[in-house]
């Protein structure tokens, strides 16, 4: 077996810009002083007349990319998450979203994975906000193969869309083979018991859960729910009807993100318990990140916890 | 200037005038103050400056204008219903429920509107992302962007200004509206934006200073604009907020709020006697 490589997601954003520049004259790079952080840099390097460096402003940056798009080019415009979704917030919201322009926002280092850093830097936010935007698309792809096919999606798609990208190098989760298309959740293994939906690198994590759990005798069904918005409702009714529990596991606050889509989904239509395993709205800290993502009960064993006590609540 | 041109020009800014006092009165609401002080430089823009066609709303080689400070729709509706962009009986029509105009400019919605703005300091920025599109694809076309003096207390103005001159984006023209008085006051009292001729030049850019009520100098200064090559231009323009409207100007009340039926009739009363005056 070859050794498992591990890789970034924001090191396929980086990559994944260069690919499509070749056919894609149109597209335009910003960011905001991180482009050695947030991989637009080898975009700058290759194509330097279309990659613009808006300096520590992230709020102009948007404003930028608004403009530019209006003009006929499609932008990235790549930050932090904290500083994309977060300070730049109401920039998105009034100068793209409201008019519904072909911007994408290529955020990395969300969620705690950030690690040393620490709290300032480790958004766990930015999916409740960018979700409630009118007409955003939110993706938080899992893997390096998962990233590279959402940007390409992105692209290709007309309107504002924010792509959430990890700084900690991660194991490719999903298949050789895998199709990533916007809004359609995809089940990368069955089961009757209970459903775990995950995104981001907390895909990896419910895989490593669902192992655990049959060791157990129980049987979960595991859905990688990249797309945030728009959900792929009816996947997830349908676990909740066919499995009748749901966990739902996510590297951002349990309030606004994947958890509180699923819960609102599920509770329109079809209730059934679904417990949420992510950030419990608390602010981060700093460290290793492989040691705080289980110190935050991201892993694979809170994600067991969390789906035998959906269980005892099955009725 | 000749003199008729004079007359063509007070003419259409009166008109506007009267589409802004129709406007918020029919609304109950709005910013008649800070759209009275923009009517003129609108009136030339869209009368002598800017390539614009309103059969053509969305020609990408048109110039195009973003109104930063979104609050003065009123006076870019009417300057828009002037050119022929959309039928003036829409002026009427102003924030009610399933309108064409919007409270504040609507990209999507409204003819001739090129941004979509209204949360200050944001306008700027996008008249910056115009300007770069227009010199990535060598399009000749320019951008205007009209920003309050109040607005400029926003610091992402400054962030937009700085990107701006960095980038030598000469297809650029900052226009404020320097009337001294925003909601709270007057600019000095709540937050002094003074000198702003000197900031604007700090940044890297070309500054130029004029009555933003007489044509001459509106002229001569966008000409200026036009001819700047390697920086971008700020005309910063001493304007008298409420202007045209005796009541109304310099008097902060009528920032946000719209003229009752007397005050209107009184309103229209002395346009319309402005505009018979310069008609003949």
């Amino acid at each position: 077996m070859a050794d498992i490589v591990k890789k970034a997601t924001r090191d396929s954003y980086g990559q994944a810009l260069v690919d499509l520049a070749e056919t894609m004259p149109n597209l335009i790079v910003l960011d905001a002083d991180l482009a050695a952080a947030t991989k637009t840099g080898g975009f700058k390097k290759a194509y330097p007349d279309r990659f613009f460096d808006c300096g520590i402003a992230e709020g102009n940056m948007m404003g930028i990319a608004a403009g530019l798009s209006t003009t006929g080019k499609v932008v990235f415009a790549s930050s932090f998450a904290m500083f994309a979704a977060g300070r730049a917030f109401e920039q998105i919201r009034n100068s793209i979203g409201y008019p519904h322009l072909n911007v994408k926002i290529g955020a990395t280092h969300a969620g705690i994975s950030v690690g040393e850093d620490g709290a300032t830097h480790q958004c766990c936010e930015d999916i409740a906000l960018m979700r409630t935007i009118p007409g955003m698309t939110v993706i938080s792809p899992a893997d390096d193969n998962e990233a590279r096919q959402a940007v390409f999606a992105a692209a290709a798609t007309d309107g504002p869309v924010y792509l959430r990208f990890g700084r900690l190098a991660v194991e490719n989760v999903t298949p050789a083979d895998y199709k990533f298309e916007i809004g359609r959740g995809v089940t990368l293994r069955d089961g009757g018991d209970v459903t775990v939906i995950a995104n981001g690198l907390l895909v990896g994590e419910a895989l490593k859960a669902a192992d655990m759990l049959a060791a157990d005798g129980i049987s979960a069904r595991v859905i990688n729910m990249a797309t945030i918005k728009p959900l792929d409702r009816e996947l997830v009714w349908q676990a909740a009807a066919e499995t009748g529990a749901i966990v739902t596991a996510e590297e951002h606050n349990v309030i606004g993100g994947l958890g509180s889509a699923v819960a609102e989904a599920v509770a329109e239509k079809c209730p059934v318990p679904v417990l949420r395993v992510g950030v419990q709205d608390t602010f981060g800290k700093s460290g290793p990140a492989l040691d705080l993502l289980p110190l935050f009960g991201l892993s694979a064993d809170a994600i067991v916890e969390k789906a035998k006590a959906a269980l005892a609540l099955k009725k | 200037m000749e003199a008729c041109e004079k007359k063509r020009l007070t003419a259409a800014a009166t008109r506007i005038r009267m589409d802004i006092v129709e406007g918020t009165f029919h609304a109950k609401s709005g910013h008649p103050g800070g759209s009275l002080s923009i009517a003129d430089v609108l009136a030339y823009l869209y009368t002598k400056e800017m390539r614009v066609d309103p059969k053509n709303p969305s020609d990408p080689a048109r110039d195009r204008l973003v109104l930063s400070k979104g609050h003065a729709a009123p006076a870019l509706y009417g300057a828009l219903a002037e050119k022929g962009y959309f039928d003036r009986a829409e002026i009427q029509k102003l924030r009610h429920i399933g309108a064409m105009l919007q409270g504040h400019p609507d990209m999507k919605g409204t003819p001739g509107v090129d941004m979509s703005s209204g949360s200050l300091g944001q306008g700027i920025s996008a008249a910056v992302g115009m300007a770069l599109g227009g010199k990535l694809d060598n399009a000749g076309f320019r951008v205007y962007t009209i920003l309050g003096d109040g607005e400029i207390q926003e610091g992402q103005v400054w962030e937009a200004a700085m990107f701006a001159a960095a980038k030598g984006l000469d297809n650029l023209c900052v226009i404020v509206d320097n009337n001294d008085l925003q909601i709270d006051g007057t600019v000095r009292e709540v937050n002094n934006p003074h000198p702003i001729p000197e900031k604007f030049a700090a940044f890297g850019f070309r500054v130029i200073v004029v009555d933003g009520h007489d044509f001459e100098q509106l002229e001569m200064a966008l000409a200026g604009a036009r001819t700047t090559k390697g920086q971008p231009t700020a005309i910063i323009m001493r304007t008298t907020k409420g202007r045209g409207v005796s009541f109304m100007e310099n008097q902060v009340s009528w920032h946000g709020s719209a003229p009752n039926k007397e005050q209107y009739d009184a309103a229209m009363a002395e346009l319309t006697a402005r505009l018979q005056e310069v008609e003949g």
